[in-house]
């Protein structure tokens, strides 16, 4: 299509800029950015291997299937198709989400489901509904590194669980909650990624599971269970999902169709009691009024064809093939300072570095190797996590798996001897996990030492 | 005019790069010239060939186009470029030879020592880190010699601090220098031709240090242009300024970036070519001049063509 005719507005200048800045709100200010974002406009350079997204492969889905659903929907369905729908999305979709949530075991009532624009907003509609500016929310560290913009652009005071390799630290949980009655304070919710988690790729173990819930429900807190990845489990027995154990009453959950079907549809839901939908509902019409029409029809199309479950499960398939790639490459290519997660299912490994690493500054290194992962201190409010780092497996194929993490291997390589030659020592063998020594009892590592 | 505005590269600073690329094509196309914007990578030199411009506007920074690498490429064309030319792009980009040749020619920088990797792989230079203590005590600021911005710079508060340090500055260049940490206002002066431009100075706000992440980002850092200084400081700080742009060798344009302590100016390092984003130092200064960001790139288009660069 050649280019419509358009204004090409001049550059500002910076006293143009002052004017803008002095009107912007507060909570701009808070907005990360920059730095990472630099880093990661080089990452998108062709050559380089990136581990560093989080992108599902949507190669695998038929392009001739696609074809028969789009054009059914545009046979029998143009018009209704291409107007606005509910605010709370269409029944057929929420039929859908109750079979999603079906097959991981949990049985929500209909009327407690609203469609949003991904699970991302329904994170952003969450925090719309319960947040005001200084509030506590707590959350896993690390966490997802895309809600804490969220977070940050609803002036949340966001504190970070120490997570192990069963999930968030509920003993530590329990002592963060104290110190905030103490303070008068009632954090609006904790946030969790309990299944697969992004980015640490672990699992909360059942056990943490009932002591969060009976938390919640003890002390009447909200629980926000974000769960993208529970469908893409490759080994290890499935848990039941807190929203599961608790019944819907502490538990917000969060699903989507991102990772199980595509996210380019942007089709994510909410789950919560009616109270609070009442008012996700108005702060979603503010938002947009409503999800796309189109690709909730598209999502009945695909559920109608009996088949979505084969899909994932297919999907499953091949990352699970990746991971094991990833896990058998970083065994070969890693330092023995080195630790990781083993994920049973999601996209993501977690790995650990020696504590003299900064991820950021290996990055620049590793792309000078043409490499790319995601620096740990994404995933943190605070400055923590610099010397980890996301590794996701989900978007290349096994060989450039393989290849990237020989190339990161090399360069944590170099730095370990390095600073072994700068403070004659020969290298630490690194912890398996970073908590004092005090916390053992409760403290499950990542990885067992048997790997060293 | 056929103007090529180079772009990108390979650089960390790329991001920043096209920002400026970006906005230099758009001031040169309101100046009525034509303009070939140029992403550098692997077919610059084929359509540069090919485009024939009249004249290169390198808008690069740090490795690639800041370095001197560019400018070769463009010196073999025929080309004429703004900016520095080889040999001062080359000195600007080295931290470490630039603070060499000021001290050369008598312009105040900061005490430092300089390592290479092989120093600490090979020669054991880590026992001879023990000296630097008496000579600069703590706070010292470790850098990657080469290297725009901010990356890869740490400060060491003790000596603790050294090696992890040292392994990140080691992560941008395999040359670093520990520098004397001079505390002070934190001054910029950018040089057009052989004027100076009013003193910037960057203010961090709610105790930032001025780093990458408050370089580039609107109300992180806030600039006073010009800056509030007494006359006799300011003409210190700018003949200072100028003496490194002289001493480096720099024409067209580069900005001068200086520490003022109780020492009086002291010469941090010297930007070939430094950003010229919405929120970049020179245009705020031209400005501050009276000089809109038209009147800059074309008065940069023409110390380019004027001096032999080509």
């Amino acid at each position: 299509m050649p280019e419509p005719p358009h204004r090409r507005r001049a550059h500002a200048s910076s006293s143009d800029l002052e004017r803008y800045a002095g009107l912007f709100a507060e909570r701009t200010r808070v907005m990360r950015s920059s730095a990472m974002r630099d880093l990661m406009a080089v990452t998108a350079r062709p050559e380089v291997i990136s581990l560093a997204g989080g992108l599902p492969d949507t190669s695998t889905f038929p392009p001739q299937t696609f074809a028969a659903q789009m054009t059914r929907i545009a046979q029998e369905s143009a018009a209704e198709a291409l107007q606005y729908g509910p605010t709370e999305g269409f029944r057929e979709t929420v039929d859908c989400i109750v079979q999603v949530m079906g097959a991981e075991g949990m049985l929500p009532d209909p009327e407690d489901v609203i469609v949003t624009t991904g699970g991302q907003q329904a994170i952003d509609l969450i925090c719309k509904t319960l947040v005001d500016p200084g509030d506590a929310v707590i959350c896993e560290a690390p966490t997802y590194p895309g809600a804490i913009p969220v977070f940050c652009s609803y002036q949340a005071d966001t504190i970070q669980i120490e997570c192990d390799a069963e999930g968030m630290r509920i003993d530590e949980l329990e002592d963060t909650l104290e110190r905030l009655e103490i303070e008068g304070r009632r954090p609006k919710f904790i946030y969790s990624v309990p299944t697969f988690q992004n980015p640490a790729g672990v699992t909360m173990s059942l056990e943490r599971r009932r002591r969060l819930v009976e938390l919640a429900r003890a002390r009447e807190l909200l629980v926000v269970e974000d769960n993208p990845y529970g469908l893409l489990r490759f080994g290890g027995e499935a848990l039941p999902p807190l929203y599961q154990l608790d019944g819907g009453d502490f538990v917000i959950y969060i699903g989507t169709f991102s990772k199980i079907l595509s996210p380019g549809i942007r089709l994510g839901w909410a789950v919560t009691p009616p109270p609070v939908m009442e008012k996700v509902v108005l702060g979603k019409q503010a938002s947009d009024l409503c999800t796309s029409t189109l690709t909730q029809y598209f999502v009945r199309e695909h559920f109608a064809g009996g088949r979505w479950r084969e899909y994932v499960d297919s999907v499953a398939e091949i990352y699970r093939e990746r991971r094991d790639a990833m896990l058998a490459a970083l065994e070969r290519y890693f330092p023995p300072q080195a630790s990781w997660t083993e994920p049973e299912g999601g996209l993501f490994v977690w790995a650990t570095l020696p504590p003299y690493i900064d991820t950021s500054d290996l990055l620049a290194k590793a792309l000078r190797e043409d490499v790319a992962f995601v620096p740990g201190q994404a995933a943190y409010v605070d400055g923590r996590g610099r010397n980890s780092m996301r590794l996701n497996f989900s978007a290349g194929g096994e060989e450039e798996i393989r290849e990237g993490i020989r190339r990161i291997g090399k360069t944590i390589a170099e730095q370990v001897e390095l600073y072994g030659a700068l403070t004659g020592e020969t290298p630490e063998v690194a912890p398996r996990s970073q908590s004092r020594p005090s916390d053992a009892e409760n403290v499950v590592p990542f990885r067992k030492a048997e790997g060293a | 005019m056929k103007v090529a505005v180079l772009k990108g590269g390979r650089s960390l600073e790329r991001g920043v790069s096209l920002r400026s690329g970006a906005r230099v094509e758009d001031a040169l196309e309101r100046l009525g010239h034509e303009v070939l914007p140029l992403e550098a990578d692997a077919s610059l030199v084929g359509r540069l060939t090919e485009g024939r411009p009249d004249v290169a506007f390198v808008a690069m920074h740090g490795a690639g186009g800041e370095d001197g690498t560019a400018q070769e490429l463009l010196e073999i064309l025929g080309i004429p470029f703004t900016g520095p030319g080889v040999a001062a792009c080359a000195r600007c980009i080295d931290k470490v030879l630039a603070k060499h040749e000021l001290r050369a020619a008598g312009v105040p920088t900061p005490d430092w020592f300089a390592f290479n990797e092989t120093a600490f792989r090979e020669l054991g230079a880590g026992d001879a880190l023990g000296a630097l203590e008496q000579r600069f005590g703590f706070p010292l600021v470790v850098k990657p010699s080469r290297g725009g911005s901010a990356l890869g710079i740490k400060f060491a508060e003790n000596w603790f601090d050294v090696p992890e340090a040292l392994v990140s500055a080691f992560s941008y260049d395999d040359r670093v220098l520990l520098e004397r940490f001079v505390d002070g206002r934190e001054l910029a002066v950018s040089v057009v031709g052989d004027e100076a431009l009013p003193v910037v100075e960057a203010i961090p706000q709610e105790g930032d240090a001025y780093d990458f992440e408050a370089r580039y980002e609107i109300g992180r850092t806030s600039f006073a242009c010009p800056a509030e200084l007494p006359a006799e400081q300011a003409a210190a700080v700018t003949e200072a300024a100028l003496a490194a742009y002289g001493a480096l060798g720099c024409s067209g344009f580069s900005r001068v970036d200086l520490i003022l302590g109780d020492e009086g100016p002291q010469v941090l390092e010297v930007n070939a070519i430094p950003g010229l984003t919405d929120t970049s130092l020179l245009p705020q200064a031209a400005e501050a001049a009276g000089m809109s960001f038209e009147q800059l790139v074309e008065r940069i288009l023409d110390l380019a063509l004027t001096t032999a660069n080509a």
